[in-house]
C-alpha cells in the first residue's frame, strides 16, 4: 500500500532515509522545471536540483506540515535558484552585439511584421533566454515569477521572503532593467 | 522600434515555452546515494565533544597557573607565622570593640 507524503516524512525524521526516495521521484520533475528556467547547461541544472533535495533532507524537521510539502519544497528550489544566479552573474555590460542570425531575423521579422514572429520560434525562445541573462539577479527572479510564471505579488513575497514593498520596488526596478536591455537592442540594431 | 511590444512579445514567447521538466535516469538514485553516505550529525555528540577538547586546555592553564602560585608565592620562615598571628590579634580586636565601647559608656556613667 502506498504511504501518504505525511508518513513518508515521519518516517525519514525518524531515521528512515529510504522514505526520502519517493519524495525525489515525485516532486523532482518540478523542480528540474523551475531550475531550468534559471540555469542553462544541464549539468548546472542537475547541480540545482541536487542541492534543492540535499537542503530538504536537512531541513526537514522545520517543515510544519501546515502547507502542502510541494509548496515547502518549491520555496527551497527557488531561493536555491536565486543563490545559484548570484553565484554566478555574468559580465552584464557586455554588447548585445552577439546575437545569432536566426535571432537578428526573428527580429527583424518581429520589427517588420510582428505577426509573423512566432513564439514557439527556437531563435525567440534563444533570445528571451539571452535578455534574462543580462538581468540581474533579482531582477531575473522576480520576472520570472511575476511575468513568466505570472504569480501575485503576495506569493512571490511568500516563496522568497522579501516582503511586500520589496517585492514591488524590485519588480519596478526588474522592469526598467529590462527595457533598458531592450532599448540597447533597438540602439546597437536598429537605428 | 516599439520596445513595450517586443516586451510583451518576448514575456508572450517565455510563457509560451515553459522548460522541461524532464528528470535524468537514475537521479534520483544518485542523490539518495549522496545523503545516505552523509554522517549524521548528532548535535549533542559534537557538542560533548567540543566540552571535551576544551578540558584539555583548561587544564594545561589550571596547572600552569598552580605552577606560578607555587614557584612565587612569598617565602616566610619565622615570619610565615606572624601573618597569622596579626590576622588572629586584628580578628579579636574587631570582635571586642562593641564590648569595649560598652564598658567606655558605662565608665562614662550613663
Amino acid at each position: 500500500m502506498e504511504r501518504t507524503e505525511a508518513e513518508l516524512i515521519s518516517a525519514v525524521l525518524k531515521g528512515d532515509a529510504a522514505s526520502f526516495e519517493p519524495l525525489i521521484e515525485k516532486y523532482s520533475p518540478r523542480v528540474f522545471a523551475t531550475a531550468r528556467r534559471y540555469a542553462r547547461r544541464e549539468s548546472e541544472v542537475e547541480d540545482i536540483v541536487q542541492e534543492v533535495w540535499l537542503k530538504a533532507y536537512q531541513k526537514l524537521k522545520s517543515f510544519r506540515g501546515e502547507a502542502p510539502f510541494e509548496h515547502w519544497l518549491m520555496r527551497l528550489a527557488v531561493r536555491t535558484c536565486y543563490d545559484f544566479l548570484r553565484s554566478h552573474q555574468r559580465n552584464r555590460e557586455s554588447a548585445f552585439s552577439d546575437l545569432t542570425e536566426p535571432e537578428d531575423d526573428w527580429l527583424e521579422r518581429f520589427i517588420h511584421q510582428p505577426g509573423e514572429a512566432r513564439e514557439d520560434a527556437d531563435a525567440a525562445r534563444q533570445l528571451v533566454q539571452r535578455v534574462l541573462e543580462y538581468l540581474s539577479p533579482p531582477a531575473r527572479l522576480v520576472i520570472t515569477l511575476l511575468e513568466i510564471e505570472d504569480r501575485s505579488v503576495k506569493d512571490i513575497s511568500k516563496i522568497t521572503g522579501w516582503s511586500v514593498p520589496l517585492v514591488k520596488v524590485r519588480a519596478f526596478r526588474a522592469r526598467a532593467e529590462m527595457r533598458k536591455i531592450l532599448a540597447k537592442i533597438a540602439k546597437e540594431k536598429y537605428l | 522600434m516599439k520596445q513595450v511590444e517586443l516586451e510583451k512579445k518576448l514575456i508572450a514567447v517565455a510563457r509560451a515555452n515553459p522548460p522541461s521538466d524532464h528528470m535524468p535516469p537514475g537521479f534520483s538514485k544518485r542523490v539518495m546515494a549522496i545523503l545516505t553516505a552523509r554522517p549524521v550529525q548528532d548535535l549533542w555528540a559534537a557538542w560533548a565533544r567540543g566540552l571535551w577538547y576544551a578540558a584539555a586546555p583548561c587544564v594545561a592553564i589550571m596547572i600552569m597557573f598552580s605552577a606560578w602560585a607555587f614557584f612565587h608565592a612569598p617565602q616566610h620562615t619565622n615570619q610565615a607565622q606572624a601573618p597569622s598571628i596579626d590576622l588572629a590579634q586584628q580578628l579579636d580586636n574587631t570582635l571586642l570593640a562593641a564590648v569595649d565601647q560598652n564598658n567606655q559608656t558605662s565608665d562614662s556613667g550613663w
